[in-house]
């Protein structure tokens, strides 16, 4: 099985926030939630580079590490899932991820956040493939259609790269080399504990 | 005359390729051989070193989600903290109190009013003391309950009941830990209100607490006021420990405005504190139940019998009885000779 990755590369990165927009419009993402958002570092100055984020599906997943019902699991292709059934709206998971990836349907007050909702890397949560319960829940399951995450296959400038970590990793290695430069592997030295040495 | 004008050109021609080339050759000197548009660009691995502890690296996101453009939060800290040491810190300071008070009963047994009970009772607490009491001591052990499941419920009632069970259980947990939270609060509000004026520490509490509170030996009841040293270390650490819990609770109840690092902050204090004030809390109910003859009576009718008020709180017995004879005379009709 392959150990599922994202990787962003910031020097192709346009800021154009379609990866943002086809992940809300696929998943019909409640309204305020960004499962993937784009950030603008040195906006403006000389040197900015975007970054696409999202949950990174990290090497023992904070999240996973904090939740007090353990309603995460890792699938066998690494991908970081939560199920919402379990899920008690806590906010620990947000205290702990790094990317800023567990967001809640509510901002209420007396802690009324609702279920969390985060990235799927396009795999559904624990319910049945496909099922209209998995829809609803978690969105759509590309990963079971054979597919990859839609934030990186339509990604126009193909910044974003999704896929089995080594062959994306490759993938990166190359352009860097080809080109002579890159600002790194975004997240990568905090999600999995290693980075792309440029 | 065409000669001559020919050599005009020429030089015309000459003058202005070498103004031409003049102008070109700083600008050709200047054209580097290949473009890196890196040479001043943001990287992450310096972002990374460059970050201070508690701090994201962050930038501008075009959502209004403010937090949206925290692109990494380093430092896996407060993960480390909550899975690691807040259990081992919860287990000792619980585990240890309870072994510690099952030695202290084995060895000195339950203590007893040495002079035996006597007829007569005094009132210790009021309706209204009693119920502040009440008020904080019910709403503390479902607060301690529902908080404890927090950090163990995983490990200890998870594998048990399953986790459909257990879910359920931590949601309604959460809802009680939420709403009656506010009822401490008020709780502790009003305890220091009351019996901040008992609690003020001075000398007697040394020589109690040199006396070792008169806990260690029978017989031995080092003079006390109204609340003795021991009690006053129950009321401010209440108090104090209290208002530190309803001050990081209030931030984790609404918390829609703040950071990572201080949300993070909060939780931190908040479980810390939670489990060192359980502890003591435990020793608390020993010593006002199973620990102490009589004592039980101070919180559930209010009145203390008076053999058991002369022992442990000898001062405030005898000022209570002087308050009360100088009041008759004072009020009432002044008795006959």
């Amino acid at each position: 099985m392959a150990r599922m990755k994202f990787l962003c590369d910031a020097d192709r990165c346009i800021e154009c926030n379609a990866c943002a927009t086809a992940c809300k419009n696929e998943h019909e993402v409640p309204w305020g939630i960004n499962r993937r958002r784009v950030v603008t570092i040195n906006d403006g100055k000389p040197g900015e580079r975007s970054v696409s984020m999202a949950c990174m599906h990290c090497t023992d997943a904070p999240c996973a590490s904090v939740c007090p019902v353990s309603c995460f699991y890792t699938t066998a292709d690494a991908v970081v899932l939560h199920s919402k059934d379990l899920c008690i709206g806590c906010g620990y998971c947000f205290y702990a991820c790094p990317f800023g990836a567990p967001q809640y349907p509510k901002t209420g007050n007396f802690g009324s956040r609702g279920k969390m909702d985060k990235c799927t890397y396009c795999s559904g949560g624990p319910e049945e493939d496909h099922s209209q319960a998995e829809l609803d829940k978690y969105g759509r399951n590309r990963l079971a259609e054979g597919k990859l995450p839609l934030c990186a296959e339509m990604c126009s400038t193909k910044a974003l790269l999704a896929g089995d970590g080594d062959i994306i990793a490759s993938i990166y290695k190359e352009r860097v080399a080809k080109r002579g430069y890159g600002s790194g592997a975004w997240g990568w030295k905090v999600a999995y504990k290693e980075t792309i040495a440029i | 005359m065409t000669s001559m004008l020919s050599r005009l050109f020429q030089t015309a021609f000459f003058a202005l390729a070498l103004l031409i080339l003049g102008a070109a050759l700083p600008a050709a000197a200047q054209q580097p051989t290949s473009v890196n548009p890196t040479a001043q660009s943001v990287k992450e691995a310096q972002l990374l070193e460059a970050l201070k502890p508690g701090e994201p690296i962050s930038g501008r996101a075009s959502i209004p989600n403010k937090d949206a453009a925290n692109l990494i939060q380093a430092g896996r800290d407060w993960r480390a903290y909550n899975q690691e040491t807040l259990p081992r810190l919860g287990m000792l300071a619980l585990l240890g109190t309870f072994v510690a008070l099952v030695l202290f009963y084995l060895i000195r047994g339950k203590i007893r009013i040495d002079a035996g009970s006597s007829s007569q009772k005094i009132l210790r607490f009021a309706a209204f003391e009693r119920f502040v009491h009440w008020l904080t001591a019910t709403s503390f052990i479902m607060l301690a309950v529902t908080g404890a499941n927090v950090t163990f419920g995983k490990s200890v009632l998870l594998p048990v009941v399953g986790p459909e069970a257990f879910s359920a259980w931590a949601s309604f947990a959460k809802i009680i830990h939420n709403y009656v939270g506010f009822a401490f609060m008020a709780g502790v509000g009003f305890t220091f209100l009351i019996w901040v004026k008992d609690n003020i520490p001075d000398r007697t509490d040394i020589r109690w607490f040199l006396a070792g509170g008169g806990l260690l030996s029978k017989g031995k009841h080092p003079p006390a006021k109204r609340f003795n040293g021991g009690q006053k270390i129950v009321f401010w650490s209440v108090v104090l420990g209290g208002a530190m819990m309803s001050l990081s609770g209030w931030h984790l109840l609404f918390p829609t405005v703040e950071g990572m690092a201080e949300a993070q902050w909060h939780a931190t204090i908040h479980g810390t504190i939670a489990f060192i004030m359980t502890a003591l809390i435990i020793a608390h109910i020993y010593i006002g139940s199973v620990g102490m003859e009589g004592a039980i009576d101070a919180m559930a009718s209010g009145e203390v019998d008076l053999n058991w008020a002369k022992e442990h709180h000898s001062i405030w017995v005898k000022e209570e009885q002087e308050r009360k004879s100088g009041s008759r005379i004072s009020g009432a009709a002044q008795p006959a000779e």
